[in-house]
C-alpha cells in the first residue's frame, strides 16, 4: 500500500501531535509498566535475599560499561537521525539510522560473547534466582533492541527515499527509550553488589 | 507527509559527550568501598543520565505537558505496585511475625502428586 | 474533503480476510468471539451437568473426571473474559464505532488494525490448540497461581499450561496494539467541532478501558514471561524452594486482573449510556460527572487488587488498606449508576429489545455490585471467599458486562452493521428467556455458597466436610436454569442469522439517534462519509423545546 492511500484518520492531528508521534509515545508508555513489572519483581527479590549479591559479583561489568557505551553512541545517531530529517535531508537520516541498528548489532554481539562466556562458568538461566533475572531482564531488553533494529532498516529504506520522514524521529524516540531501560539495567546487574 | 521541526536541535555530541563522562564516573565509583558512593555512583548517575536521555534527546520537554504526565502515572503505577507487593516478597518478618524458609524436608501430602525435581 | 479510493473492487481475500476497513476488522473479532462464546457455553453446561447431577454421563461429552473438571472451568472462565468479552466489547465495537462516532474514514494505523486481528486469532487457535494435545487443555484455573501452574506434575497438563501463557501472551499482544491504535484514532482523528466533551460517552468508555488496560497487562507479561520460564526452562521465580515466591505471581496477576474488570465494565456502561440516551430521549444526565467518575473508577481500579488475595497469606496490614479502597472504588461506580437512572427519570421511555437489555444491565449489575460489598471486607471474605457467593457475584458482574451489554449493543447496532432490522418479537422472546433464567441460575449458588460450599469441587461428595446433600436441589435447579437459558440462546442465534438477510431493510437511522454513525447508510460503505462531517454540538441533543424532531444529531449546523 503506498503512502497515498493513507486514511484521512491518519493525517489529522487534533491534539497538535502527529499520529506517528502520539502512537509512538503511548507505546512507549506501555513499555515502561512491562519492564516496570518485570524490573519491581527484580528489585524486590534482589533486597529480599542479599546472598544473591555473591552470584552478582560474577557479572561482568567491562561488558555491561562497553554497552552502555555503545547504546549512548547509538541513541547519538538516532537523535542525530532526527535532525537531519527534520532538515528534510532523508539519505543522510537514512544513513544515521543504519548506524545506529549497527550499534545495536554490536550490542547484541558484546553481550553474545559475554553470556557465552557466563554459561561457561556455568551461570545458566536456572543457576539460581538472580541468574534468572539477570537473563530474563536482559533477554527481554535484548528483544527489544532486535525489534528496534528490524523497525529502523524500514524506517531508513523509505528515508533514504525521502518517504515517511516523520517516523525517524519516531523510531529514534522508541531507541532512546530501550537506551534508557539500559541505562538502568547496567547499575542493577552490573554494579550493585 | 515531511516533519515540521517542533524542536531546536541542541549540539547533541556534546550531550553525549556529558553522558559518556557519567558512566566513567559511575564504573569508578563501583570500584569504591563505601557503600554510599557505590549507590550513588550506580543510581545517582542513572537518572541523571536517563533525564538527560529524555530532555534532550527525546525532547520530552518540548512535547505537549500531557504526554509527561502519562509517562510519570506509569511510573507512578509501577511504584504503586512496587508499595502492594514488597511487604509480601521483600520482607521477611514483621512485628508479630516471621516468614520463615521453605522446609526442605517436608514430604507432600497423603495422595499428592510427585514433587518435581 | 471527499474521500476518493483509487483501487479496483477487491476480490474475496481482500475484502474479507485481508482488510484494513475498520468495520470488516470489527466482524471478524465479533464472529470470532461468537464463536468462542459458544465453546465457553458449551464448557459451562458440561461442569454445570456434573455439579447437578454428580458422576452422570453427559450428554455430548462423556463423564467428567476431576482432571477434566478442572480443564473445564479454566477454559470456560479464560475464554469468556479473554476471547468473549474482550474482543466484542472492546474490539468488535469500538472497531466499528470510534472512526464512525468520532467523523472520520478509518482508523489511524488500519494495517495495524488488522495486524492486531491477526495475532489475535492466532491466540484462539493456540488456546484450541491445547484441547487436541496430550493432558488436554490447562487446568490450573483461569488465574494460573504457581507452583500448580508452574509444574506439569501437579496441573498434570503441562503443554495446556504453556500453550495457555502463550495464548494469552498473544491475546494481550493484539489488544496492546489495538488498543493504542483506538486511542491515537479518537484522540487526533475526530472530526473538525467535535472537542473532547462532544464525544460521546461511548467513545471516552473505551477509550479509558484501553488505557487502562495498557497501563495494567505490563506486570503480568512480565510475570508470564517468568512463569513461562519456571513452565519450561527450570527457572524458580515462583518456587520457594529456590528463593522464589508464589505470591508475587499473585500480585502480579491481581495488579491485571482487578483493572482488567473495569476493562470490560467500561464499555458495557458506554453502550448502556448511549441506548438508554436513545430510548429516553433524553440527554446523558451529567456528561461530565460520568465522565469523571470514570475517571476515579479507572484510577482506584489500580490500587483495589489484594482484594483478591485476603486470604492468600498476605501482609495483614495490607489487607485493611485494601479493605478501604475497594469499598471506596463502589463510589464512583454507584454514582455511575445512579447517573443513569437519573437520565431514565423523566424521559420518554420506548421499551425496544436494545432497552430491554440496557435497563437489565442496571438492575442486574447492581445486584452484582452490593455483593461485591461483602466480599471486598477482608473479615466476611475470610469466609465467603472461594465459596459461590464469590462465583455468583462475579457472574451479577460479568454477564451483565459480557452477555446483558453485548446483546444491548448488537440489538441496538445491527441496523448499522447489516442494514436489515432484527425481529422485535424474537429479541424480547430471547430477552426474557436469557435474564429470567440467568438469575435462577445464581440466586440459588448465593446460597449455598453462604452456606460453604467450596468453589473448583468436582464433587461434593469426596470431601465429607463439604458434602451437604440438602443442598444438592439448588445445585441441580441452578443447572437446570442453565439449560434453559442456552436453549433460549437458539432464538437470539435464528433471529441474528435469519436477519441478515430476511429482516427488514434499515434506513440510516431506525432509532432516530444523534450520533455520527447514524448520519451513514446502513450498513456504511468503504470510506464512511460521502462528506466528511463537522461537529456542532454535544451527542445527546433530544428533547430540544421548541423543534419539529426531538432530537438534534451532531452534524446539522445551527
Amino acid at each position: 500500500m503506498s503512502a497515498s492511500a493513507k486514511p484521512i484518520a491518519n493525517t489529522r492531528s487534533v491534539t497538535g501531535i502527529p499520529t506517528a508521534r502520539l502512537i509512538t509515545w503511548w507505546v512507549i508508555a506501555s513499555e515502561i509498566v512491562i519492564f516496570g513489572g518485570l524490573l519491581a519483581s527484580y528489585i524486590m527479590h534482589r533486597i529480599a535475599h542479599p546472598e544473591w549479591a555473591e552470584s552478582a559479583s560474577h557479572t561482568l561489568t567491562w561488558a555491561g560499561a562497553v554497552n552502555t557505551f555503545v547504546l549512548l553512541t547509538s541513541s547519538l545517531c538516532a537523535v542525530l537521525a532526527h535532525k537531519a530529517a527534520d532538515a528534510h535531508d532523508g539519505p543522510k537520516a537514512a544513513k544515521l539510522l543504519r548506524l545506529t541498528s549497527l550499534g545495536g548489532l554490536i550490542f547484541l554481539c558484546i553481550k553474545g560473547y559475554e553470556w557465552t562466556l557466563d554459561i561457561r562458568e556455568g551461570f545458566v538461566i536456572s543457576s539460581g534466582g538472580f541468574w534468572s533475572f539477570y537473563y530474563t531482564l536482559a533477554g527481554l531488553h535484548g528483544l527489544h533492541v532486535l525489534a528496534g533494529m528490524i523497525i529502523m532498516l524500514v524506517v531508513a529504506a523509505d528515508a533514504a527515499k525521502n518517504e515517511e520522514l516523520q517516523r525517524v524521529e519516531c523510531i529514534g524516540l522508541y531507541w532512546h527509550f530501550v537506551d534508557i531501560v539500559w541505562i538502568f539495567l547496567f547499575p542493577l546487574l552490573y554494579i550493585a553488589r | 507527509m515531511t516533519t515540521e521541526a517542533h524542536v531546536q536541535h541542541p549540539n547533541y555530541v556534546k550531550i553525549w559527550a556529558i553522558l559518556v563522562g557519567l558512566l566513567i564516573v559511575s564504573v569508578l565509583g563501583s570500584m569504591s568501598h563505601i557503600r554510599e558512593v557505590v549507590l550513588i555512583a550506580a543510581f545517582g548517575v542513572a537518572l541523571v543520565k536517563a533525564y538527560l536521555v529524555a530532555k534532550n534527546f527525546m525532547h520530552v520537554n518540548v512535547e505537549k505537558r500531557w504526554v509527561s504526565y502519562l509517562l510519570i502515572i506509569c511510573l507512578l503505577f509501577i511504584a504503586i505496585l512496587f508499595a502492594g507487593v514488597a511487604p509480601d516478597v521483600m520482607k521477611h518478618g514483621g512485628l508479630h511475625w516471621t516468614k520463615n524458609p521453605v522446609d526442605q524436608s517436608a514430604q507432600p501430602g497423603v495422595g499428592a502428586a510427585p514433587k518435581n525435581e | 474533503m471527499s474521500t476518493e479510493v483509487q483501487h479496483a473492487e477487491p476480490g474475496i481475500f481482500r475484502k474479507y480476510l485481508w482488510s484494513t476497513d475498520h468495520k470488516v476488522i470489527a466482524m471478524q473479532y465479533l464472529f470470532t468471539g461468537m464463536a468462542m462464546a459458544l465453546i465457553g457455553a458449551f464448557f459451562a453446561y458440561v461442569f454445570r451437568m456434573q455439579l447437578g447431577f454428580p458422576n452422570q454421563n453427559v450428554p455430548g461429552y462423556g463423564i467428567v473426571t476431576p482432571a477434566r473438571y478442572n480443564a473445564l472451568v479454566t477454559m470456560h472462565g479464560s475464554i469468556m473474559i479473554f476471547w468473549v468479552a474482550m474482543p466484542v466489547l472492546i474490539a468488535a465495537f469500538g472497531n466499528f464505532l470510534i472512526p464512525l462516532m468520532v467523523g472520520c474514514d478509518d482508523m489511524a494505523f488500519p494495517r495495524i488494525n488488522r495486524l492486531s486481528y491477526q495475532i489475535f486469532l492466532l491466540s484462539a487457535l493456540v488456546l484450541l490448540s491445547s484441547f487436541l494435545v496430550k493432558g488436554g487443555p490447562f487446568g490450573g484455573a483461569w488465574t494460573a497461581y504457581p507452583p500448580l501452574s508452574a509444574s506439569g506434575a501437579y496441573n498434570l497438563t503441562p503443554i495446556g499450561a504453556t500453550l495457555w501463557l502463550l495464548a494469552v501472551a498473544l491475546e494481550f499482544v493484539a489488544f496492546l496494539l489495538g488498543g493504542i491504535n483506538f486511542t491515537v484514532t479518537a484522540m487526533n482523528s475526530r472530526a473538525p467541532g467535535m472537542k473532547m466533551y462532544d464525544i460521546p460517552i461511548l467513545i471516552w468508555m473505551i477509550i479509558l478501558a484501553n488505557i487502562v488496560f495498557m497501563a495494567s497487562a505490563g506486570p503480568l507479561i512480565a510475570g508470564a514471561v517468568m512463569l513461562l520460564f519456571d513452565q519450561t526452562i527450570s527457572t524458580g521465580f515462583f518456587d520457594p524452594t529456590r528463593g522464589g515466591d508464589p505470591l508475587l505471581w499473585q500480585h502480579l496477576f491481581w495488579f491485571f486482573g482487578h483493572p482488567e474488570v473495569y476493562v470490560v465494565l467500561l464499555p458495557a456502561m458506554g453502550i448502556v449510556a448511549e441506548i438508554i440516551a436513545v430510548f429516553a430521549r433524553k440527554k446523558i444526565f451529567g456528561y461530565k460527572t460520568v465522565l469523571y467518575t470514570t475517571w476515579a473508577v479507572g484510577f482506584l481500579s489500580f490500587v483495589v487488587w489484594a482484594h483478591h488475595q485476603f486470604v492468600a497469606g498476605v501482609d495483614p496490614r495490607m489487607a485493611n488498606i485494601f479493605s478501604i479502597t475497594t469499598l471506596l472504588i463502589s463510589v464512583p461506580v454507584t454514582e455511575m449508576v445512579f447517573l443513569y437512572i437519573a437520565t431514565l427519570y423523566g424521559g420518554s421511555i420506548h421499551l425496544d429489545t436494545p432497552m430491554l437489555w440496557a435497563l437489565a444491565f442496571i438492575a442486574e449489575f447492581m445486584i452484582g455490585g452490593v455483593t461485591g460489598i461483602f466480599l471486598g471486607s477482608s473479615g466476611t471474605d475470610i469466609y465467603l471467599h472461594d465459596t459461590y457467593f464469590l462465583v455468583a457475584h462475579f457472574h451479577y458482574t460479568f454477564v451483565p458486562i459480557a452477555i446483558i451489554a453485548v446483546f444491548a449493543g448488537l440489538t441496538f447496532w445491527f441496523p448499522k452493521m447489516f442494514g436489515r432490522m432484527l425481529n422485535e418479537t424474537l429479541g424480547k422472546i430471547h430477552f426474557w428467556g436469557t435474564v429470567i433464567p440467568f438469575n435462577v441460575i445464581f440466586i440459588p449458588l448465593f446460597i449455598t455458597g453462604m452456606a460453604g460450599d467450596q468453589r473448583r469441587i468436582y464433587n461434593y461428595a469426596q470431601f465429607a466436610e463439604q458434602s451437604r446433600p440438602a443442598l444438592q436441589h439448588l445445585r441441580t435447579t441452578s443447572t437446570i436454569a442453565l439449560l434453559v437459558m442456552l436453549s433460549f440462546q437458539l432464538v437470539f442465534l435464528f433471529n441474528f442469522f435469519w436477519s441478515l438477510r430476511n429482516g427488514k431493510t434499515a434506513g440510516a437511522n431506525p432509532w432516530r439517534s444523534t450520533t455520527l454513525e447514524w448520519t451513514v447508510p446502513s450498513p456504511p460503505p468503504h470510506g464512511n462519509f460521502a462528506e466528511m462531517p463537522t461537529v456542532y454540538r454535544g451527542p445527546y441533543e433530544y428533547g430540544l423545546p421548541g423543534r419539529a424532531d426531538d432530537f438534534l444529531p451532531q452534524n446539522v449546523p445551527d
